[in-house]
């Protein structure tokens, strides 16, 4: 009783497509499909922003996103943030910052990030904390995180292609 | 129990017109399932407590999207998402009210993704019924919460009726504060049904929080041009300061003369009853007068009339009675 159906969305850039059942989620099916494990659901319901991945430049939980929302989308996972082996100012950021230390949660909070500073280019602090409440950190690295998306804020208005 | 497992599967429809989802609705009745954003829906089916063998993905309904300026007011496409909602200018300049409940609610990634109408429509979040427990509200014949050893600190202090779980919403307040009009559609057509009767308690039908049916959707809100730039206030106390429901929520809406003095009030509380409670009471306290801090307080305390607290939940009354003061006050001033 379940039928696969076949949509076709951009991943990274690409055009893709993926035979999908209609119960998996996005985060299954970019495991399982294309090998991307960036976006790895650790609560499955909302609550921790691992699953982070960008719809149309919007950040959703993976873990709670039908696969099939994804039909005709276009999809970035962090994995397709670097252009060749030049990072995203916002990956610099959060090396240099050593925004981190086991880095589990470091995929979601880099891309909620970028949506952050794509609408907000300078943001204040209240700003930073605003987009990143549902993300949480284990290591509990939130001072550094903060500091890493003002640094990326200052990388990116220095290069304002980026 | 909580296992956020793989899902079972289920057959998934995509209607692109709320006419064809209104026939698949008629067709499948109690087997389907209407997913909007998704977010509430997929906890259950991870949970395998609910286990639909259809699925009604409403996303790709074009119609039922979106902020529209009316005659009357402003309609709002059940599917709008709470981020659109947030971002809306006619909103923000006019009902500022539902931007503020709106970037309240969750995280940022939920609200991308989340619809006023699965807000509205979502289920209670006591945490026996979430876990599966076979409670009256499961359809079994028992309440854990309301039990001597019961966690029951965010339960109901009003109305309960065998349930004792609370309105979750941080929207459905605002709904009763703006006096929003809820278009529901079936295959017997459309009906609009005024906020303060589309949710319902325990006592009227202890399985739903709302009085649409299985086969019925939810296509849009109406909130009328009467409370477009009126004074707002709204104001949701957490335990956690991000992606936390509310303990108790409070939406004010006045509109004062040139001299302040009150002339239209309506304020709604929710996470004290199953449904947001209007305050009457409140209202009546401020209308024709100017709202002082002791006008406030006295209205604050009124509000609590009636309460009858749980084991766990006493901390709820004072918190609402300075919820509706500052609701109040703060609106008025
Ligand atoms: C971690 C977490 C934290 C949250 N915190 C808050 C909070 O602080 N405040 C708050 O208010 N909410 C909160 N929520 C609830 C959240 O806002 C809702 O889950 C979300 O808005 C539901 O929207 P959705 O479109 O994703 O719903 P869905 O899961 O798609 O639907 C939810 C329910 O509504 C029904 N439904 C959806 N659309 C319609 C329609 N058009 N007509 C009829 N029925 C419909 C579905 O059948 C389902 O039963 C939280 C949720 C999560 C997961
Ligand atoms: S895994 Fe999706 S939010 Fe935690
Ligand atoms: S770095 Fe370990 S969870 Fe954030």
């Amino acid at each position: 009783m379940t039928t696969a159906r076949t949509i076709a969305f951009t991943l990274n850039g690409a055009s893709v497509g993926a035979d999908v059942k209609p119960h998996e989620n996005l985060v299954e099916l970019l495991q399982a499909q294309f090998g991307l494990t960036g976006a790895r659901e650790s609560c499955g319901q909302g609550m921790c922003g691992c699953c982070t991945v960008l719809v149309n430049g919007r950040a959703v939980s993976g873990c709670l996103y039908l696969a099939s929302f994804a039909d005709g989308a276009e999809v970035t996972t962090v994995e397709g943030l670097a252009s060749g082996d030049a990072l995203d100012p916002v990956q610099d950021a959060f090396i240099e910052t050593a925004a981190f230390q086991c880095g589990y949660c470091t995929p979601g909070f880099i891309l909620m990030a970028k949506q952050l500073l794509d609408e907000h280019p300078d943001p204040d602090d209240s700003m930073i904390r605003h987009y990143l409440s549902g993300n949480l950190c284990r290591c509990a690295s939130y001072p550094q995180i903060v500091e890493a998306v003002r640094s990326a804020a200052r990388r990116r208005l220095r290069r304002p292609s980026a | 129990m909580m296992i956020k497992d793989v899902i079972p599967g289920f057959e998934l429809f995509r209607p692109r017109t709320v006419a064809d989802a209104v026939t698949l609705l008629d067709q499948h009745k109690k087997d389907a399932w209407k997913i909007a954003g998704g977010n509430d829906s997929l906890s259950w089916f991870k949970d395998r407590l609910k286990r639909p063998k259809v699925v009604i993905d409403l996303t790709g309904i074009a119609e039922m999207k979106g902020v529209k300026e009316t005659a009357d007011g402003i309609e709002i496409g059940a599917l709008t998402t709470l981020t659109d909602i947030e971002n809306s200018a006619v909103i923000r300049k006019s009902y500022r009210l539902i931007a503020d409940a709106a970037s309240k609610v969750a995280s940022p990634q939920i609200r991308n993704v989340g619809s006023i109408g699965g807000n509205l429509a979502q289920d209670a979040r006591c945490w026996y019924y979430r876990t599966g427990l076979p409670c009256y509200r499961a359809g079994g014949n028992a309440c854990f919460a309301d039990t001597p050893e019961g966690q029951n600190r965010e339960h109901a202090l009003f109305d309960a009726n065998r349930c004792v779980a609370v309105s979750p919403s941080d929207i459905a307040p605002v709904m009763i504060a703006l006096d929003a009009k809820m278009v529901i559609r079936g295959a017997k057509g459309e009906r609009v049904v005024a906020a303060e009767d589309f949710f319902v308690g325990p006592r009227i039908d202890i399985t739903h929080m709302t009085q649409m049916q299985p086969e019925e959707l939810l296509v849009a809100i109406r909130i009328p041009k009467a409370w477009a730039g009126a004074r707002f206030y709204f104001e949701k106390v957490t335990d956690r300061n991000a992606w936390d429901f509310p303990l108790v929520n409070v939406a004010a809406a006045l509109r004062t003369d040139a001299g302040g003095v009150v002339q239209e009030a309506r304020v709604a509380i929710g996470g004290v009853a199953c449904t947001p409670r209007r305050i009457g009471v409140a209202e009546e306290t401020i209308k024709g007068k100017k709202v002082d801090q002791d006008l406030a307080q006295l209205a604050g305390q009124s509000s609590t009339r009636g309460a009858r607290p749980l084991n766990y939940n006493h901390f709820k009354i004072p918190l609402m009675a300075n919820l509706v003061m500052r609701g109040v006050r703060d609106a008025a001033s």
